[in-house]
């Protein structure tokens, strides 16, 4: 009986309805991705970046630390004395298409020099502009610097 | 004998003995930097420290003679508290630049401060800053970083010769310095950068290139001299990064020379990687096919004793032995590997060994250097003739050239009239060499590489027959060769064979037009104007005289790049190891040799490594005790003879560059350059470098 009256006054779809009338008088919860994004924990690993000191030194002094505890093996670096005597890398290269994105690289750099920005929206055409060389992470750095500062003084307090 | 209890554990020890030694005799490890089994002990460190009862405080274990019934703690809370103490003490003024150190991840100091180290400094004040001091092009100095162990000094002083390495100052103030901040004029100066236990001596070639963990290691053997040190050849890719010695007791303990530890460099510059053949008199690039097919062309219309092939200085033994089956193949009689000319005796083994052993020089209690200076030819060997002075009752007498040999001797004459006065047992040294019991002689180049050679091999074997160097036990009469592939070749027998022509019969015979075609292996010391119209073919792994001259060049391997036999001067076999792979198109030798006796229609029947072996071990029974010695019988060499009175001079001038190799290396002219420059400065000929 209570059956038949629900299937002849259709409650069940009014209820549905309502709950649809409901949600659209609500503000959404889905994000308008490309113009709107969510918001990043500091702690956020994303796009690799090599970051310099305020005075344009950059950081990295080519201790190969980081080289040696990522596990997927995508960091190559080679050093040489620089003319003043210090320790360079000549190269740095990270194939991002082999990174798990573990930020180990980030825990072992004794400088704070090879970070995991906010940036995870560096998708591209071809799989050979993935295989980042150091002037593209040192660019990286530049571009992204007060973000990542910012992000690193954040999480401070937890380390 | 002495009963010590060490954690519980009751040892008996002999008398002379250090606690930290007795320990170490039972596999207790105790942690130190300043002590080193081959040098004095200084006991400055303080990180051995050990408990012992019934001793008030805790005792430097390494410079603490052990006594009987003495019981020692090695591990316990008071033990491990001096030892952080110590540790606290030591990082005060150690910078914390591990990361930019080359030491780092091989640092004695790093490795104990995880052991006993303390995560964070209760030093507030500022940390101590030493100026960087000039060494030399070989070795680096980050001075901050040094702990004053004095390693470095004790190396210099005791095993090198050189008193050229010192502390000034005091306490916090003392820094190691060189004189006047000179350079090292030692052959062995590169080992300070192994003995420094933190990074404040390192290899300045090698600064910043690689880190220890992604080095691939290989043991190998040296082929710099003719010593056959044993070398860990660290690679990474496809690259030599750096050359560093191995622990062999019987020839190089753990030292190995500049020249062995530097030379890296010129196994990256002039490289021959690909065959090429000379057409229109210009070498022009080719495939092995047209290289093989060159010389088969040639070959064809000659007659075996129109052909002639020399052995080089870095040939190994199986491409030697090959290439002597194939010219036996083909007819041909007329083989040498003495490309110096030198008139070593191919009848009787005991000729041209160091018979005594180099271990055996320690046995030894007089000495006579004839036409040799082996600071220059053998600086290892040197630093144990050097050892067993010290140890002294060992006089030394030099026959040949005057010269720094970082010991004191006495000097008896010039060239060969002095060696017959010694024969004929004139003279003082003479009556010591007589009253020695076990006395030794040896024999450089110098006096070999001679027309009158065989006269004056002669000679020395009458002088070590007159002196009682033969004896049931002891050989005292010994070869020091200066090429690491000389021993191999006259093992060998690559050596003029029935009717044969030797080095001058060839290079005579290429100049009348009489040899057609001369087939270099590796060698490159000979006067190839001599070589007149002569087809050359050359086989080796650099541009240097040889492939120069050469019509065919066939790319070989370097030492680094193949598996191959070399015999030392002692005639001890031994194998190096392919570390990195030889570049581009070069090939291991003996396949080179293999490939072109198809060619050539006289195929040989090895196809394998193994097989080669047996080739090898038909020759000589050495090849079949790798590692190890096969004593020479004794018996009659050389050829009596009028001596000329020319004196013996040393072939090595310039210790820097004696080889293809090493003339290719960057680091090595930078030695040489300082070497002379030094020599000019000082105005002193104590160096080993010709002007």
């Amino acid at each position: 009986m209570a059956l038949t009256a629900r299937s002849l006054l259709l409650t069940e779809l009014m209820k549905g309805l309502a709950i649809s009338v409901k949600y659209m008088l609500k503000r959404p919860v889905t994000l308008n991705y490309p113009h709107e994004k969510g918001p990043l924990s500091p702690r956020f690993r994303g796009e690799h970046a090599l970051r310099r000191y305020p005075n344009g030194e950059e950081r990295c002094i080519a201790c190969k630390l980081c080289e040696a505890i990522c596990p997927a093996q995508c960091i190559v670096i080679e050093a040489e004395p620089r003319e003043d005597g210090s320790r360079r890398a000549t190269r740095y290269d990270i194939d991002m298409t082999k990174c798990i994105y573990c930020g180990f690289c980030q825990e072992a750099c004794p400088v704070d020099a090879i970070v995991e920005g906010p940036n995870f929206e560096f998708a591209t055409e071809t799989r050979e502009e993935l295989m980042y060389n150091k002037e593209k992470l040192l660019d990286n750095g530049d571009r992204w610097e007060a973000e990542i500062a910012q992000n690193l003084e954040l999480d401070a307090p937890y380390r | 004998m002495a009963k010590l209890t060490i954690n519980g554990k009751v040892v008996d020890v002999s008398n002379g003995m250090t606690v930290l030694q007795a320990c170490q005799t039972v596999g207790v490890e105790i942690p130190h930097f300043c002590y080193h089994e081959r040098l004095s002990i200084a006991g400055n460190c303080r990180m051995c420290l050990v408990e012992i009862e019934k001793m008030p405080k805790p005792v430097a274990s390494c410079a603490q003679p052990v006594m009987d019934g003495m019981v020692v703690h090695t591990d316990n809370d008071k033990v491990r508290k001096a030892r952080q103490g110590v540790m606290e003490f030591l990082l005060i003024n150690h910078p914390l630049d591990c990361p930019i150190c080359d030491q780092g991840g091989e640092c004695d100091l790093q490795d104990q401060a995880m052991a006993y180290g303390y995560d964070r400094s209760r030093y507030e004040e500022n940390k101590r800053g030493v100026a960087d001091k000039h060494m030399g092009p070989l070795v680096k100095t980050i001075m901050t970083r040094c702990i004053h162990c004095t390693r470095c000094i004790r190396f210099a002083t005791e095993v090198a010769g050189v008193e050229e390495l010192g502390a000034v100052g005091r306490g916090e103030d003392m820094e190691i310095t060189t004189y006047l901040e000179r350079s090292l004029t030692s052959e062995l100066s590169g080992n300070v950068i192994d003995l420094c236990p933190v990074g404040a001596l390192t290899s300045k070639p090698y600064a910043f290139m690689a880190r220890s963990w992604e080095l691939g290691k290989t043991e190998s053997i040296d082929a710099m001299d003719a010593l056959g040190a044993n070398i860990r050849v660290d690679a990474r890719g496809n690259e030599v990064m750096r050359i560093l010695p191995r622990l062999n007791d019987d020839i190089n303990e753990e030292w190995i020379s500049d020249k062995s530890r530097f030379v890296y460099d010129g196994l990256k510059r002039q490289r021959l990687d690909q065959p090429y053949v000379r057409r229109n008199g210009k070498l022009e690039p080719a495939a092995w096919s047209e290289a093989f097919a060159a010389i088969a062309e040639r070959v064809k219309s000659l007659r075996g004793e129109e052909l002639a092939a020399i052995a080089g200085d870095l040939a190994d033994c199986e491409s030697m032995a090959l290439l002597k089956d194939l010219m036996a193949s083909l007819g041909c009689r007329n083989l040498d590997c003495r490309q110096d000319g030198a008139k070593l005796d191919p009848t009787q083994r005991a000729s041209w060994l160091f018979n005594s052993m180099i271990a055996g020089i320690e046995q030894a209690d007089a000495l006579v250097l004839i036409g040799t200076n082996p600071r220059l030819e053998s600086p290892v060997l040197n630093a144990r003739i050097r050892k067993r002075w010290l140890a002294g009752k060992f006089p030394i007498g030099v026959i040949g050239e005057r010269a720094d040999l970082t010991y004191s001797y006495t000097y008896l004459g010039a060239g060969p009239e002095t060696l017959r006065d010694l024969v004929g047992g004139q003279g003082a040294f003479a009556e010591i060499l007589k009253k020695a019991q076990r006395p030794m002689l040896i024999l450089g180049q110098g006096a070999l590489a001679r027309k009158d050679g065989a006269a004056v091999l002669a000679a020395a074997r009458r002088l070590a027959e007159s002196s009682g160097m033969i004896k049931d036990e002891w050989n005292g009469f010994n070869v020091l060769h200066t090429a690491a592939a000389r021993v191999g070749g006259m093992e060998v027998g690559f050596v003029p064979g029935q009717q044969g022509r030797d080095l001058e019969g060839i290079l005579a015979g290429a100049e009348s037009g009489a040899i057609k075609l001369v087939y270099l292996l590796g060698a490159d010391e000979i006067d190839m104007r001599r070589l007149g119209r002569a087809f050359v073919v050359y086989q080796g792994h650099h541009g240097d005289a040889g492939a120069n001259r050469a019509d065919v060049i066939l790319p070989g391997a370097a030492y680094t790049e193949k598996t191959a036999t070399y015999v030392n001067t002692e005639g001890r076999a031994q194998r190096t190891k392919l570390a990195v792979f030889p570049p581009g198109d070069a090939r291991e030798d003996w396949t080179i040799v293999r490939a072109l006796s198809e060619v050539l229609g006289k195929t040989l029947p090895y196809d394998t490594q193994a097989g080669v072996r047996t080739c090898l071990t038909a020759k000589s029974p050495v090849f079949s005790a790798i590692d190890r010695i096969v004593p020479a019988q004794w018996g009659p060499f050389g050829a009596d003879g009028p001596m000329d009175a020319a004196p013996f001079k040393s072939p090595i001038t310039n210790f820097y560059m004696t080889d293809p190799i090493s003339r290719c290396s960057n680091i090595m002219a930078q030695c040489t350059t300082m070497r002379r420059e030094l020599a000019a400065a000082t105005g002193e000929a104590r160096t080993g470098t010709g002007s």
